[in-house]
């Protein structure tokens, strides 16, 4: 905040304490100038003035006046000692109460102004040097004076006396419903125009559930979030819910991937859930959601990261029964302290109080994941239309904190025609998301698993089966025929089919194999017996050249000794 | 003609403010009609003495504070509506 207020000179802000207020106005209320804090009763005013003075007592070196127009101040103090706020121990020269209640039996007559309590605070600042003051209930005092003129002059005085001393003073007024919407009202429209800044408070009962919400209605030289913002009264005072748009810019981006605690799941997203992800796991009642979230968590805790598991339709205890059938064992982790278990029916209130009780629990947890089983109950009656607001701040709180967030989500009847549209819109926001179905053939119910989406990740697009058994949870190949996913008896039938047509298909080989060995055998066997039977007549060839040989020979031979011996021819000499 | 107990008044102005001098000029007035010589009234500015003031927890100006007789009451205003004032500070039966 201080280095806001010297970024800023001209507007110098007096930060409050308030978790998320000083978010939405840019540092805090304007310094030096009168805010006016109007609502209805119970709205939270007098907590929000008081946060203010306390926070600058204590943490801004701004001593501080709270003047109490309404309840005494020994009720404020025990008020915010029940919010853990030592004011007590506080030193009263940092933050000083004035009791300003009208005695109820006090007599009017004719005029009178508020210069007596002016010149007395005049005084009490002088000697504490105090920067800020609050004016609890107004209203209270201002319907003491006769005409709309009076209250309009008190009020201007009251004004123009804070400027003076450049004091930040904060005025609060009691406004019923109506009034707080229609801004123009008549007793403290003018205040409205007067002052720098004004913030509205509104409690409303939406289906039983209280909702509060907060909105700065003008800020002059600063610019603002002007929508409402939810906020809740928890156990360390107000706290505005914020969309943090700008604190995804602070989300340190992992390629760290995080077992989904199903191997074969962690194929299909190439290697798991990236670490501060989102992951949303939507299906009907029993298709194994709790179980694919438990199996999460078992793995989350087997690596030692400590992990909270928000179970808002059953028991924390029955979650780790249940579970444990399915060879999930939960129980160890439980006893180690690495994994709390957390019953949401024990969260009660509206979304937003859902949400501040879940951060809470995850801070003082130091949980780096986070399952929330189902997140679907954020939007329980009453809470439609904050349910999607507090979703996106849950997973932007959680992407900040860099927290794996494993949320289920139940898809009612009516959704259930379409797969695609989940509750509250999460699957937009999710950057995992995984749906699971029943699939019934052949009077058979069978869990598919598919992942939708997965970001950043190449993942597979086939629709798998989820078997739960006393050995764990496991994913198995599917079978397509004619279009359709075979799971279940029917997968097993297609599977033995297959094994007896390979095994077939294995014997055929065989009994080939074999008979071209023999007509192999056969063959060369013939061939060896025509080989025999060439040498034979080569043989016989080769005999019947030298015997026509010789025979010529002796013929020769026969005719040149008959010459000789009738020796009337010439001899022909003998051939070799 | 000391009937009556003693009275003692403070009044809480805010200097010179003219509710304040208005308020002085009734009581005065006021007194002298129906309490002669048996009153006293102090007069505090509370620019003055602001912790004076805070001490006694006046918040509005001018207030006036019957302190004797019992019980004490405080008014508020320039006392201009006579009736009410006198109702208020027992005197009321005197001026019939």
């Amino acid at each position: 905040m201080k280095s806001f207020r010297t970024r800023v000179a001209k507007m110098s802000k007096a930060p409050t304490g308030i978790t998320g207020f000083d978010e939405i106005c840019g540092g805090g209320l304007p310094r030096g100038c009168t805010t006016l804090l109007v609502g209805g009763s119970g709205s939270g005013k007098t907590i929000f003035a008081l946060q203010f003075a306390m926070h600058g007592a204590q943490y801004c070196k701004e001593p501080a006046i709270f003047v109490a127009f309404e309840e005494t101040s020994k009720r404020v103090i025990a008020n915010a000692e029940s919010f853990g706020w030592k004011i007590t121990a506080l030193d009263p020269s940092k933050l000083f109460f004035l009791d300003a209640q009208p005695m109820p039996d006090l007599l009017h007559s004719g005029t009178f102004d508020l210069s007596g309590m002016l010149a007395a605070l005049g005084a009490q600042i002088k000697k504490m040097g105090a920067r800020r003051i609050v004016f609890d209930a107004l209203d209270i005092v201002l319907a003491l004076l006769p005409d709309e003129a009076a209250r309009r002059r008190e009020v201007y005085r009251l004004h123009d006396w804070l400027l003076e001393r450049e004091l930040t003073g904060l005025i609060t007024c009691k406004a019923s419903q109506e009034e707080t919407n229609c801004v123009a009202q008549e007793s403290f429209g003018f205040m409205q125009f007067m002052v720098d800044c004004a913030v509205i408070l509104n409690h409303t009962v939406v289906q039983g559930v209280s909702q509060r919400n907060l909105r700065v209605q003008k800020y002059r030289g600063t610019s603002f979030d002007e929508n409402q913002s939810p906020f809740v009264i928890g156990s360390r005072g107000i706290e505005v819910a914020v969309a943090r748009t700008s604190a995804r810019a602070h989300v340190s981006v992992t390629n760290e991937r995080v077992s989904s605690g199903v191997e074969r799941l962690d194929t299909m997203l190439g290697g798991g859930y990236y670490r501060g992800a989102s992951v949303l796991i939507t299906g009907f009642p029993g298709t194994a959601k709790t179980t694919l979230s438990g199996a999460f968590a078992a793995a989350a805790c087997r690596r030692g990261e400590r992990t909270m598991f928000v179970s808002c339709d059953s028991d924390g205890a029955e979650v780790v029964r249940n579970l444990a059938s399915v060879d999930i064992g939960l129980d160890r982790y439980v006893k180690n302290g690495c994994l709390r278990m957390v019953s949401g029916r024990t969260i009660i209130g509206s979304a937003e109080t859902f949400l501040v009780r879940i951060k809470t629990l995850a801070t003082e947890h130091r949980a780096r994941c986070i399952v929330i089983d189902p997140v679907s109950t954020l939007s329980s009656s009453g809470n439609e239309l904050t349910a999607y607001g507090v979703a996106e701040r849950l997973i932007d709180w959680s992407k900040a904190m860099g927290t794996t967030l494993v949320c289920t989500s139940l898809l009612d009847e009516v959704s259930s025609q379409a797969a695609t549209s989940s509750p509250l819109q999460i699957s937009k926001m999710a950057d995992t998301w995984i749906h699971l179905n029943y699939l019934v053939q052949a009077g058979e119910r069978n869990r598919g698993m598919s992942i939708i989406k997965s970001r950043g990740t190449a993942h597979s697009n086939q629709v798998r089966e989820l078997i739960l058994s006393d050995a764990g949870v496991t994913v198995t190949d599917t079978y397509t025929a004619g279009g359709e996913v075979l799971m279940g008896t029917l997968r097993w039938e297609k599977e033995s089919a297959e094994r007896g047509a390979k095994d077939m298909a294995e014997v055929a080989g065989r009994v080939k194999r074999v008979r071209l060995d023999a007509e192999e055998a056969e063959l060369e066997v013939r061939l060896k017996a025509l080989q025999v039977e060439l040498e034979a007549k080569q043989v016989e060839k080769a005999l019947l050249v030298t015997t026509t040989e010789s025979r010529e020979g002796v013929l020769l031979q026969g005719r040149s000794r008959m010459r000789e011996l009738r020796g009337a021819d010439t001899a022909i000499p003998r051939q070799k | 003609m000391s009937r009556g107990a003693l009275y003692r008044f403070r009044l809480y102005v805010a200097g010179d403010a003219q509710n304040s001098a208005q308020a002085i000029a009734n009581l005065e007035a006021l007194c002298r009609e129906h309490l002669p010589d048996r009153h006293t009234i102090e007069i505090v500015d509370v620019f003055r003495q602001p912790e004076r003031a805070l001490a006694e927890s006046i918040f509005m100006t001018p207030t006036l504070v019957k302190l004797l007789p019992l019980p004490v009451r405080t008014i508020v205003g320039t006392l201009s509506q006579t009736q009410p004032v006198l109702h208020a500070l027992g005197l009321g039966t005197l001026s019939v």
